[in-house]
């Protein structure tokens, strides 16, 4: 099968006074129509910025500095300000971490979607409009007068739907969503996933969903990513992620999740997240890492093949 | 033995609105435990700390600090009150001023309260107090709040909890900004204060899998009521009330069982919800005739727990007063 999107080589600094700060480091994968990609790890491994540097969202004093992202054979650098434009919401939807709470306060529902229209130079008249946003709320599980609700008339798990009823309203071919449910509650974050995967059955697309929570991922998506500090270390099936994870951070983030059979069982993984200026030489997982050996120390452990359609970041994976 | 603090027959509303219904409970510190409060947004989770801190007082009924009204303590009994309970929030950020060093957050308690004889005495017990909570001074003495990570600053508030040397420590969704395996460190932190320094500790959160980690008992809320509560290991492994059953099953599990989503999950039912029934009554996928009429009393279903709800009506009623009777002590 043909990816829908592939991402080559994506490199993304930030510039630091002290350093350049490389949060996105030669980060490569392929993702296929319909299928729905986990990435996840850590806070401040590059999550966000991998997922914003793939529409090209990325503000000084971050800069892409390297790769290829094409959506259906384009190669979206090719693209100028206006097809790129065009491209988001209607290629490649984006719900942004935090989305929810960043629709505008001021502003009716309705007219949030009325913006996201005109930004596609879609002329609807007011009955269009809602008819329109009548149909994308019913999706999203929404009824219809919320439509003409201001954001902080709606609960935590409603917002982040009217979120993703926005982000699919030009029926995108590919679905970000960033951290979507981080700051709900389980109830109502198994409904807004459910919402998600509803919607993407629908437009038959495919998801990019960022997050730390293993156990989400473990629920949800069909392949994981896991990023530490910048890199892409491991990339698998999520079977074989939960079963027989190959790279020792994957095998961390996992026993680092609550679990409801033995009490006193969650373990933190230990030391911080390097300072990504100003990264530890050899792997930079190797000061926090339990089978790290002399050689992490000085060589990099480039990502190869470890079984087929596994990749993994580690000399003993 | 008095109790450290106690909420009598304790009702806070908002206007209209309920947040928090005749709740009974003590907190009695000479045996350390840590109690999660769990329930969904809204709940009455944040009510009920900032009614036990004395941060709001309640409508209805009375909260006790040694037998006193928290209403009229005098002024010692205040100052010792406020080295006996101390507080953990959420998003500690705005606790620090960016323009200080870090240090300040440690130092401003240590002179208010008179806590060390000496800079130098001071001092150690800052360290100590860091060490406590597992960071290294050496690391986080002398930088600045935005230096941190959001798991340092969070942990650092903890250090200052626990620099009071204090009976209880109340901490409100102290994990919810931060990524699952800081968490875990967080949370491990914390139970070791309990398990080490014999602090008590009030957890409140809405995730309930970290909850039953770290505590020993849980008070699961619904609409302002306690819907469970008991010993955290029999809540979690065979939840009573239907309210905890869905909180469990909403749970993303690593498994490679993938039913997460194709579980009935929530559902709304054909029950009418009225204000004398059971609140949860409109979701409950086993309602009766009579949960839509009546308030289900706690019953008490095992020695260590009780829930509200008319499934166990077979079981005696958990008298209001007698939650703690079902919480029990760890030592
Ligand atoms: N605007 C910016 N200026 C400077 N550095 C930045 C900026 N945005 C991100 N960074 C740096 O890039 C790195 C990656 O950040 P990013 O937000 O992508 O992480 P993340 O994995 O999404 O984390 P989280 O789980 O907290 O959302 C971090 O080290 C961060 O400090
Ligand atoms: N200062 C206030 N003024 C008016 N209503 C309030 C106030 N504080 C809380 N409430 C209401 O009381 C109820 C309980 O709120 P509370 O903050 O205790 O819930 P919670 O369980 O802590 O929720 P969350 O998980 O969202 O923090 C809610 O309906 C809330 O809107
Ligand atoms: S390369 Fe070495 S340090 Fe890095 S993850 Fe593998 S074993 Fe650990
Ligand atoms: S009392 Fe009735 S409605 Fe309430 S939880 Fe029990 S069965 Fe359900
Ligand atoms: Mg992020
Ligand atoms: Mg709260």
């Amino acid at each position: 099968m043909n990816a829908i999107l592939k991402v080559e080589g994506l490199k993304v600094e930030f510039e630091h006074p002290l350093g350049a700060v490389k949060a996105v480091d030669d980060v490569s994968f392929a993702l296929l129509p319909g299928e729905r990609l986990g990435l996840a790890g850590e806070s401040g491994s590059g999550k966000s910025t991998m997922a914003l540097s793939i529409l090209r969202m990325i503000k000084p004093p971050g800069r892409i500095t390297g790769g290829r992202v094409s959506l259906d054979g384009t190669e979206l650098s090719a693209l100028d300000h206006e097809g790129m434009r065009h491209l988001r919401l209607a290629g490649i939807a984006m719900v942004p971490q935090g989305s929810m709470n960043s629709l505008n306060p001021v502003i009716r529902i309705k007219a949030q979607f009325a913006d996201a229209f005109r930004d596609h130079g879609l002329k609807l008249t007011s009955a269009e409009l809602e008819t329109r946003v009548a149909e994308l709320l019913r999706t999203v599980g929404l009824p219809p007068h919320v439509a003409n609700l201001y954001p902080h008339e709606l609960s935590g798990g409603m917002k982040q739907r009217a979120c993703i009823a926005i982000a699919i309203c030009l029926r995108p071919k590919v679905i970000i969503a960033d951290e979507p449910t981080s700051a709900l509650d389980v109830v109502v974050q198994r409904q807004v996933m459910e919402t998600l995967a509803r919607v993407q059955r629908d437009l038959g697309c495919a998801i990019i969903l960022v997050g730390h929570d293993m156990g989400l991922m473990a629920q949800f998506v069909d392949r994981l990513g896991v990023m530490y500090a910048g890199r892409l270390v491991e990339l698998a099936p999520i079977a074989e992620i939960i079963t027989r994870p190959r790279h020792p951070y994957t095998q961390a983030l996992i026993s680092s999740l609550p679990s409801l059979e033995k009490r006193g069982a969650m373990q933190g993984i230990p030391g911080l997240a390097p300072l990504l200026r100003d990264l530890p030489p050899g792997c930079a997982f190797h000061p926090r890492c339990p089978r790290a050996e002399a050689r992490c120390t000085t060589e990099k452990p480039a990502v190869r093949e470890v079984a087929p359609n596994q990749q993994a970041a580690c000399h003993f994976a | 033995m008095t109790p450290l603090l106690e909420a009598r027959h304790v009702t806070k509303r908002y206007g209209t609105n309920t947040a928090l219904s005749d709740l009974s409970m003590s907190i009695d510190t000479s045996k350390p435990a840590i109690t999660a409060v769990v329930g969904e947004s809204g709940s009455g989770k944040t009510t009920l700390a900032r009614m036990i801190l004395g941060l709001v007082p309640p409508s209805e009924g009375q909260v006790l600090y040694q037998g006193q009204d928290m209403a009229r303590l005098s002024g010692p009994q205040r100052r010792q009150f406020r080295r006996d309970v101390q507080a953990v929030f959420q998003d500690p950020y705005e606790v620090y001023n960016p323009f200080y060093r870090v240090d300040h957050v440690l130092t401003t308690p240590v002179r208010n309260f008179n806590l060390a004889s000496s800079r130098a005495e001071g001092r150690t017990m800052i360290e100590n107090a860091l060490r406590a909570v597992g960071l290294r001074p050496e690391e986080i003495l002398g930088r600045y709040p935005h230096q941190l990570s959001g798991g340092q600053r969070q942990r650092i508030m903890v250090a200052r909890a626990v620099l009071m040397k204090p009976k209880l420590i109340v901490a409100d969704e102290p994990v919810s900004m931060v990524d699952a395996s800081l968490r875990a460190t967080i949370l491990t932190s914390l139970r070791k204060l309990t398990d080490e320094m014999g602090i008590s500790i009030i957890y409140i959160t809405h995730d309930l899998a970290t909850a039953y980690q770290v505590s020993d008992n849980i008070l699961v809320m619904y609409r302002a009521c306690v819907a469970e509560a008991g010993a955290v290991e029999r809540v979690v492994k065979h939840p009573q009330h239907p309210y905890t059953q869905l909180l469990i099953s909403s749970i993303p599990q690593v498994s490679t069982t993938r039913d997460w989503l194709d579980d009935e999950g929530d559902q709304k039912t054909a029950a009418t919800p009225s204000p004398h029934g059971c609140r949860f009554v409109e979701r409950c996928p086993v309602a009766m005739p009579k949960c839509s009429t009546t308030l289900p009393p706690l019953y008490r279903t095992e020695p260590a727990r009780a829930a509200a709800c008319f499934q166990h009506e077979a079981s005696p009623e958990l008298p209001n007063g007698a939650l703690n009777e079902v919480l029990t002590p760890t030592a």
